[in-house]
């Protein structure tokens, strides 16, 4: 019950404030159609430099738990997902909006939110401690692997394509080597002066993610958003509410389902959303009204996208292996503060790691007050002209990516990711993948350095690598996630038709 | 698949194969040796399925990522070039803020749906620019005291 000695901390005007700064902003952000939650939160990391580190921490948690949240509003008005997260929510929440029961859906969709995203902030707060505790007996050989398996795992379930994605999660590896090598003092790969010191992982973040986006806004041409907004008539909230507990097989089916798949690193809100959705059509006694505009299936999909968000957390805080890109993003956030997540930190940094985890839990709240009387404001966001959304994001990256170290070769290092990133997306390269490995790299790095001295000294390499049933299970899961994507990957082409796939990825894009 | 994106998958993958034969190559000949443990290691998985990659790509049996399509390439391109002289020369060359009104509202004038031949257009174009640099300035300049390149202008 620690969480409850700093939860009097949110509450200071500072943090209280950056709270809600950090959910209305989100929501705002959220409803914005091509402003997924990971580049959101990439975005806002520079201004959190001058803050103290948990009041960085509770902006940004704030950010990515309402960004959730918020992409609902545009799925549901506008039928375009704020982020990938809110797909499902589209099936049945603008259906419901055409047939003039817009409110009713976005009261639905934030009291689900609400549901599902505290059952998944309090599984963090009692798993995290009881992890940490167990990853304390972590040696260099467990580290290194698990920093492998956050590679492979994300690269062979985030991607349409096994090998594409660990070639992706190979690069962010190289590019994390890049530099002077700490024990060394050698120079590795520094073909520019920009990269001389490393390559800083916040501009590379902003790149990866926002640089993309500008680039697809460009594509667009000069053509507008012809999405309509639909009208929101008047909705008792108390009808709602009583609604969601009604459709508790749905809501149950969707934060479960959402808590587990946040645990898993690498899957995401999306997979959260559908696997909801369609658990819910399975078990419920109504499955033929799915897709008409039915209230079960919002609630599904919006209690299991914000349930992942405290599961998928779990593994940052415990084992420093971010299991998501907003994770990985959030990750960032942290070391600029010079304060890096493991087993230590509840031990070094104890109101720090619950402040943070207390702000997420009374920022589910906030969303679910906020977003029910701000929708329709969000709703006029999101309809803002692409032309206008990739300037400001491109100025929002140069100008962040300049404040991380007043330097121009962080702008150009996250142009030239960012570029790069757009032309391999087109070819089927993921950027979390990417991300993890440039993330990943320098722990597994030198984990792979002290296990090998240990080793040399000790019992031998392949023998301190490969033996114990700690690196047996890593090892274990390694190889378990890429048979099993390599098989769906068979499997999915063994149905799927050529054009089929090309039409699939021309949606998700 | 048509000509287009298969031509274009075997240039990407190509330019990725030699990446990685390169970084290889660099990581098992460069000294000191005991500095290049790791990166033989994640140099030699990622040259093995870059080549894979490719001969795939050759064979015309790659199956995910679209390509670019003729269209896709020509609407950003004016974005692109506007976006890199701004990043990679003015910025720094002509100055932070100037460079950045400049680039702001160049883009804005490319890719706005508004007619060109209306002026009420052209003044909303400003405002959206003036609104945004003051905002970016307050926050950047005043609030968080980022030091810009000022060169030739502001």
């Amino acid at each position: 019950m620690e969480f409850l000695f700093y939860m009097g901390d949110v509450f200071t005007p500072i943090n209280f404030g950056l709270l809600l700064l950090g959910t209305i902003g989100g929501l705002i952000l959220g409803a914005t159609p091509g402003l997924s939650p990971t580049m959101a939160v990439a975005l806002l990391i520079p201004f959190t430099f001058q803050l103290e580190p948990q009041q960085g921490l509770i902006l940004l948690g704030a950010a990515y738990t309402s960004t959730v949240a918020g992409g609902a509003v545009s799925a549901i008005l506008l039928k375009i997902p704020g982020a990938p997260a809110n797909i499902a929510t589209t099936l049945d929440g603008h259906t419901m909006a055409t047939k003039g029961e817009g409110a009713k859906a976005l009261q639905l969709s934030f009291l689900a939110s609400a549901v599902g995203g505290l059952f998944g902030v309090f599984l963090l707060i009692f798993l995290t401690p009881v992890l940490a505790q167990w990853a304390l007996a972590f040696g260099p050989s467990h580290l290194f692997w698990l920093a492998i398996l956050g590679v492979t795992v994300i690269g062979t379930l985030d991607s349409s394509s096994v090998v594409k994605g660990l070639l992706s999660g190979c690069i962010g590896l190289w590019l994390a080597t890049i530099g002077f090598d700490d024990i060394m003092g050698a120079q590795r790969f520094i073909f520019h002066p920009a990269v001389s010191g490393g390559i800083n992982v916040i501009p590379a973040l902003i790149g990866l993610f926002a640089i993309p986006q500008v680039i697809t806004m460009f594509t667009k041409g000069r053509s507008s958003d012809d999405a309509e907004i639909i009208t929101v008539q008047r909705h008792p909230i108390r009808l709602a509410v009583l609604e969601v507990f009604r459709r508790k097989t749905a809501l149950a089916i969707g934060t479960i389902t959402g808590s587990i798949i946040g645990l898993i690193p690498g899957v995401g809100g999306q997979i959260a959303g559908l696997v909801a959705y369609d658990q819910s059509k399975k078990f419920s006694k109504e499955s033929e009204k799915f897709g008409t505009g039915h209230s079960e299936g919002v609630i599904a999909a919006e209690s299991a996208n914000n349930a992942m968000v405290g599961p998928s957390l779990v593994p940052l805080l415990t084992l420093s292996i971010p299991g998501s890109p907003t994770a990985a993003v959030l990750l960032g956030g942290l070391l600029i503060h010079g304060i890096f997540p493991g087993p230590d930190l509840f031990l070094n940094y104890p109101q720090v790691a619950w402040t943070f985890i207390d702000s997420m839990l009374i920022g589910q709240l906030l969303m679910c007050v906020f977003g029910l009387y701000i929708a329709g404001l969000a709703a006029s966001v999101a309809r803002v002209p692409h032309a206008v959304m990739a300037a400001i994001v491109l100025g929002l990256a140069v100008f962040g990516s300049y404040s991380v170290q007043n330097s121009m070769g962080d702008v150009y290092v996250m142009a030239t990711l960012g570029v790069a990133m757009y032309f391999l997306e087109r070819f089927g390269f993921s950027a979390a993948p990417l991300v993890l490995g440039l993330i990943l790299g320098p722990i597994a790095e030198a984990n792979f350095i002290q296990g090998s001295m240990i080793a040399n000294a000790t019992v031998g390499t392949g023998t301190y690598f490969f033996t114990g049933w700690l690196n047996w299970l890593l090892i274990a899961i390694v190889v378990a996630s890429i048979s099993y994507s390599v098989w769906m990957e068979i499997m999915s082409r063994r149905y799927t038709t050529k054009d089929d796939a090309v039409a699939k990825e021309e949606a998700l894009s | 698949m048509t000509d287009l994106p298969r031509n274009q998958h075997i240039i990407a993958s190509g330019l990725i194969a030699g990446v990685g034969l390169s970084i290889a190559y660099i990581s098992f000949t460069q000294e000191p040796a005991a500095a290049f443990v790791f990166p033989r290691l994640i140099s030699s998985v990622f040259a093995v399925l870059a080549v894979w990659t490719f001969i795939k790509a050759m064979l015309g049996r790659t199956k995910v990522g679209n390509g670019i399509s003729a269209q896709a390439m020509r609407n950003m391109l004016p974005g692109l070039i506007v976006a890199i002289i701004y990043i990679y020369w003015a910025a720094k060359g002509v100055g932070f803020y100037t460079a950045t009104t400049v680039a702001f509202f160049v883009l804005l004038s490319l890719y706005d749906p508004a007619p060109h031949t209306q002026l009420k257009s052209w003044l909303k174009r400003i405002a959206i620019t003036a609104g945004f640099m003051a905002v970016m300035y307050g926050l950047f300049a005043q609030l968080l005291n980022v030091f810009t390149p000022r060169e030739i202008f502001f």
